[in-house]
């Protein structure tokens, strides 16, 4: 290599005795979270208005189309349910609770709302007390598999409104909302086996794919699984938007504010 | 001829500060190549470690421009070289001089995994199937990037409570062996605290050889825990299995 220039030692920028600063990193790091941050916030804002705000509880279904965030419908003309608490808060904690002990989703918002850390290799100043997982609350992590299952149980009930998204009051069509709703719940399916925890219970816990024939079959599985799961940040979001505009569409629809368009 | 400012971090134990050291830019230089050029025209004290110059051996580890990576598959061309680049060593680790640093604490962690066991009776016979995932954990080459950036030895300091993820690659690399017999789920949650990693996925990030970290490694080894410790379901199962077992 050619001589080089004249050097120019200790002509710099003084890093006081070896205090690191926050980061060096040059790049846009604090851009990383905004958009997890923005779509999240903005999902949990309108959900929660969707699910507590008294005349919103009454915009749920517009034949034959039900809203994915009140399915399954529980008692909504409230019988024996207190008129405070809509149909949607009594199930919403089962994805919610699936969404929030998601392994992306805790990726997502560890990094974005409590900056632990905010980007990598960039330090978190006064964050005194770690404990990660060992601890309560967020050792309550480690249920996410009971979540799974109530997610599988969520997913069957949002199928058949699916499918009964065909049969309109004057026989068997097909609507714009038929459409969302299909789409909707086939992402869901995508986000919902691209699980981790699915992936371990189909054959990430074996040691030995060839060693029984369930083993193999599992193994079989778990590759199915495996390829969903590489993705699953993608089925996270796409689910998360498309089960909010799913809802947003049948509540204009319920409000009239739209109208359905019938495509066949 | 067209030169790069290298900001290179020059120290010894508790004191240091960077330097800037001016180098001529030549087609396909990395950055260990530029750091090479300094210590062999302008700081012949400069301390830095390298094997291979072929990003296998794992030495060169270091944060380039404030990222953990590896200077000898860092492109010169790749960074923005209208400003000075900023070369530090590893921050997680005790400094030893300039960008060398004592990276033996890895070397004891490494010791509390049992190594592998065979089953007893265990025919040797294994199918491509079967090591897939394990093959993937064997291509680490150990550059402790992962260690350096994860945020809980990092920031944390929790080098007593928490083994890091080159080891939960490793301890995946043992449990997932078809052939081996040991179980080192309680060592994963006591003594490697794999609890505490809040799978955030920065060790991801930086693997220069792209092992899945925190999806093969740690997320497949935390259900293990799970089912372990946390899962009353999985433990009524294994009672039921082992009951009908015996
Ligand atoms: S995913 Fe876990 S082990 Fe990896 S850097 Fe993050 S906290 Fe550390
Ligand atoms: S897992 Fe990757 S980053 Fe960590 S030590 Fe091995 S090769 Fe380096
Ligand atoms: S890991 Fe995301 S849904 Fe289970
Ligand atoms: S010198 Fe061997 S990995 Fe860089």
């Amino acid at each position: 290599m050619a001589q080089t220039a004249t050097p120019t030692p200790n002509s710099i920028a003084s890093m006081p005795e070896m205090r690191r600063p926050r980061t060096e990193r040059h790049d846009a790091w604090w851009l990383e979270n905004w958009p997890f941050v923005i779509v999240f916030s903005i999902f949990a804002v309108y959900a929660t208005w969707r699910a507590v705000w008294p005349h919103e509880a009454t915009l749920y279904w517009s034949d034959p189309y039900l809203s994915p965030f009140y399915s399954p419908l529980i008692d909504p003309q409230h019988h024996w349910l207190p008129r405070l608490i809509s149909p949607a808060i009594l199930i919403l904690w089962g994805p919610l609770g699936f969404r929030m002990t998601c392994y992306y989703y805790r990726k997502a918002y560890y990094r974005g709302y409590f900056a632990d850390p905010a980007a990598c290799a960039v330090s978190e100043k006064g964050h005194k007390r770690y404990c990660g997982e060992t601890s309560f609350p967020f050792i309550l992590q480690n249920v996410h598999r009971y979540f799974f299952y109530v997610a599988v149980f969520f997913l069957v009930v949002l199928w058949y409104d699916a499918i009964r998204a065909f049969f309109f009051p004057n026989g068997v069509g097909l609507g714009v909302g038929t459409v969302i709703m299909l789409v909707n719940v086939v992402l869901l399916t995508g986000y919902t086996f691209g699980c981790h925890a699915w992936r371990h219970l189909t054959g990430g816990g074996l040691d030995c794919f060839s060693c029984t024939a369930s083993a193999q079959a599992r193994h079989k599985l778990w590759q199915g699984v495996t390829r969903l799961n590489e993705h699953h940040m993608f089925w996270a979001w796409v689910s998360m938007i498309s089960v909010g505009l799913t809802d947003l569409y049948i509540r204009l629809l319920a409000a009239g504010m739209l109208k359905d368009i019938r495509l066949l | 001829m067209a030169e790069a400012t290298m900001r290179i971090f020059r120290g010894e134990g508790e004191t240091g500060k960077h330097v800037d050291y001016v180098v001529p830019l030549v087609p396909g230089m990395v950055v260990l190549d530029a750091v090479h050029s300094v210590q062999a025209h302008q700081a012949p004290d400069l301390a830095v470690r390298w094997n291979c110059k072929a990003g296998k051996c794992g030495s060169c580890s270091a944060e380039v421009n404030g990222r953990p990576r590896l200077m000898c598959k860092t492109r010169m061309d790749d960074l923005p070289l209208d400003q000075p680049v900023t070369i530090s060593p590893l921050k997680t680790f005790p400094l030893i001089k300039d960008l060398a640093t004592d990276v033996s604490w890895n070397y004891r962690v490494n010791k509390k995994i049992p190594p592998f066991q065979p089953r007893p009776g265990v025919e040797w016979k294994m199918y491509q199937r079967d090591v897939d995932r394990v093959q993937e954990f064997r291509k680490c080459i150990e550059c402790f990037l992962c260690q350096d950036v994860c945020h809980v030895l990092r920031d944390h300091g929790k080098k007593d409570d928490f083994g890091g993820p080159r080891f939960f690659v490793r301890t995946a690399s043992l449990e997932m062996h078809p052939l081996d017999g040991a179980d080192r789920v309680p060592l994963l949650k006591k003594t490697l605290g794999i609890g505490f990693c809040n799978i955030t996925k920065c060790c991801t990030e930086v693997c220069p050889e792209e092992i899945h970290i925190t999806d093969n490694a740690i997320i497949p080894l935390k259900e293990r825990v799970v089912d372990e410790f946390y899962d009353p379901l999985a433990k009524l199962w294994r009672k039921i299995r082992g009951a009908k077992t015996a």
